[in-house]
């Protein structure tokens, strides 16, 4: 099969839709003749023009806002928020305005659109420019959220997102753009809410989201030399999450850790774990463990930076102790 | 004057007394404890949601505010659903999910009330947004308040409105009081001043005068139909209750003095009641048959929504997401 980037997979995803559907438009800050500062849109305009590809002034509430009345109204907007960071700029029209709309009129308006961002701390990029704030997304009833963790489940959880009749945000890990992976030519969807067992294990469950899916897979890697057998997952989508997947595992394993690149507290691997622990308590072996970046601003020295999010070593290391039943916090 | 005229002026007379007596209703059903929560009158701005809405149709849209229940009237829905919506009934607009502050009636183009200041103005300028990218002919109408000029929002909405010369036209209710505040304590320099500089054509019409209102709307709409828009229009009216109607000891910022001169000698119903009979359009008699039968209608659908069910109870967790 040919491979091709995750910037790649997105920017065929929107395509495809734009040509399928000729409600479907995207308007963002230089997502025009520039591409996005990623060159994730590049070509788009010259495809299909500036009527459905616009550039908008800086102003994310405003265009985010407009994107949500377009949604209403018969259109299916894409809006490119340049850094994930952004997200507490707009939260009013997404979380009080889009997430809100279907409910508060009882079934009568509906909001497909897709706000695409990013995460990913280590791009030496500092603290307003490194979040991965999906948890703050994830809270709100009415939204739903994408993780793509490469290439493929950035295609497909696109298309699916375009088409699906909510708010959906997606958020790419901007460290990903470059990485390359194998992506039919021919046309595919992955639905929302399903889980996909990416390596098969019998000794402890990783579910890990987005950027966290590979540092998972490598602490799998090590662990597999060792005689640990990990299995790791991959939710896709953390609303809506396909828990009996998730549940299944661990009821197998009886270990769990959860992993993202959110911060830990109050986090996505804090509803994960706690879910687990309601729903698996008297299948597990050990305490289901979070592990999320670290509770602090990002910091721009690589020397601090590389530290706050998790690593496989990190990872292979909770492992270990988890397997051997050994405590990883004192009591 | 033509008979289409007389068609049009009884309209608007007869819509304007429909919205005071269901706000008067739904003011002595909070009164008398019959209505959960709050709820925030239009009462005394009767002509600028006429005005305005008697210029669209059905396949144009508005924005509507918290003091919403004037726009939901005035672009066509009935009784019996918004009294139903305001009781929290499942025959409601919203099957009594949005209440006052939230009612949409997407039938008659009303995309809905919106209960934080300021909120709709992204969604009003997407509309028009999406009608200009689809080729469709259709006009957005953004009501806000005063209150609401202090809003970022809305001048980075205005501001793309204008570059891309979209049909919206934010109609910005000024009744002078932004909440328990006086607009000109709230607002520096000229309300039409913060269009004009994105290059808007904006106007100042006295929202008394629901001809007024109309005939200036009329003209914008026409314009923005032709890709001539966006526009902003300032209305200056006046508000008869408190912020909300449980804001009634409220001389602390507004005198009684200056509520009695606007209700005596400025109400909008009033005004054009005396048009009517002056012009011939309609006699007294004709008029007191319009207001009795309005009353009776609005007494009616109270009765049946204090009568209609609630919603069940499985419904709660309904239309989170759309299917």
């Amino acid at each position: 099969m040919r491979e091709i980037t995750l910037s790649q997979a997105v920017n065929e995803a929107i395509a495809e839709e734009m040509r399928r559907d000729p409600t479907v438009f995207l308007m963002g800050e230089d997502v025009a003749e520039a591409g996005t500062p990623f060159k994730v849109l590049s070509g788009l305009v010259e495809e299909f023009g500036t009527d459905r590809v616009l550039d908008t002034p800086i102003s994310e509430p405003g265009f985010v806002g407009m994107a949500v009345g377009a949604a209403m109204t018969g259109a299916r907007p894409i809006v490119d928020l340049m850094f994930g960071d952004f997200i507490y700029l707009v939260m009013d029209q997404l979380c009080n305005q889009a997430a809100k709309q279907h409910y508060m009129s009882g079934g009568k308006l509906t909001v497909p659109m897709v706000l695409r961002t990013n995460m990913g701390a280590t791009r030496r990029s500092a603290a307003q420019h490194s979040q991965s704030l999906q948890a703050l997304v994830a809270h709100i009833p009415g939204v739903k959220v994408a993780m793509p963790s490469s290439a493929y489940e950035a295609k497909g959880l696109m298309k699916t997102a375009i088409r699906d009749n909510n708010p959906v945000v997606i958020f790419e890990d901007k460290l990903m753009y470059q990485d390359k992976a194998p992506v039919p030519e021919e046309e595919y969807l992955i639905p929302f809410g399903e889980a996909n067992v990416k390596r098969e294990g019998s000794d402890i469950t990783f579910i890990a989201t987005s950027s966290m899916v590979q540092v998972a897979e490598k602490a799998a890697e090590t662990l597999a030399a060792e005689g640990i057998s990990a299995e790791v997952i991959d939710p896709r989508t953390i609303v809506p999450l396909d828990e009996a997947t998730l549940l299944a595992s661990v009821k197998k394993t009886s270990r769990a850790i959860v992993i993202d690149e959110g911060h830990q507290s109050y986090g996505v691997t804090a509803e994960i774990a706690s879910r687990l622990n309601e729903k698996a308590f008297y299948h597990l072996d050990a305490p289901v463990l979070r592990m999320g970046a670290m509770d602090v601003p990002v910091p721009f020295s690589p020397a601090l930076e590389d530290i706050t999010v998790p690593t496989p070593e990190g990872v292979a290391a909770n492992a270990r102790k988890l397997c051997a039943g050994e405590m990883i916090y004192a009591a | 004057m033509t008979k289409t005229n007389t068609e049009d002026y009884l309209r608007m007379y007869t819509q304007m007394v429909r919205i005071r007596t269901f706000e008067d209703n739904a003011n002595q059903l909070y009164l008398s404890a019959k209505m959960p929560g709050l709820t925030h009158m239009y009462s005394g701005e009767e002509a600028v949601a006429v005005g305005i809405c008697e210029a669209l149709t059905d396949d144009d849209r508005i924005t509507s505010t918290h003091r919403g229940h004037g726009h939901c009237v005035a672009k066509g829905a009935e009784f019996k659903e918004m009294f139903c919506e305001l009781l929290g009934k499942a025959e409601g607009y919203c099957r009594g999910k949005g209440g006052s502050m939230h009612i949409a009636d997407q039938s008659h183009g009303n995309l809905g009330a919106n209960a934080i200041v300021g909120g709709s103005m992204g969604i009003a300028t997407g509309s028009a947004l999406r009608a200009k990218l689809q080729g469709s002919d259709d006009v957005t109408v953004c009501f806000f308040g005063d209150g609401a000029t202090a809003q970022g929002l809305m001048y980075e909405v205005m501001n793309m409105a204008a570059l891309w010369n979209l049909p919206v036209i934010y109609a910005c209710e000024n009744n002078g009081y932004s909440e328990y505040t006086k607009t000109e304590e709230i607002a520096a320099g000229s309300i039409t001043a913060r269009a004009e500089a994105f290059g808007i054509e904006a106007h100042q019409v006295d929202g008394q005068d629901v001809l007024a209102v109309n005939e200036l709307t009329q003209k914008l709409v026409a314009r923005a139909r032709k890709g001539e828009g966006p526009f902003f229009i300032e209305l200056m009216t006046y508000r008869y209750h408190g912020h909300h109607v449980g804001d009634i000891n409220r001389e602390y910022y507004r005198s009684k003095d200056e509520e009695k001169d606007w209700k005596e000698n400025r109400d909008p119903i009033v005004r054009f009641r005396g048009y009517l009979v002056e012009q011939g359009i309609a006699t007294e008699d004709e008029i007191e048959a319009i207001n009795a039968a309005v009353e009776k209608d609005a007494t009616d659908a109270v009765a049946y929504a204090e009568a209609a069910a609630y919603p069940d109870v499985s419904e709660v967790d309904m239309h989170v997401f759309a299917a």
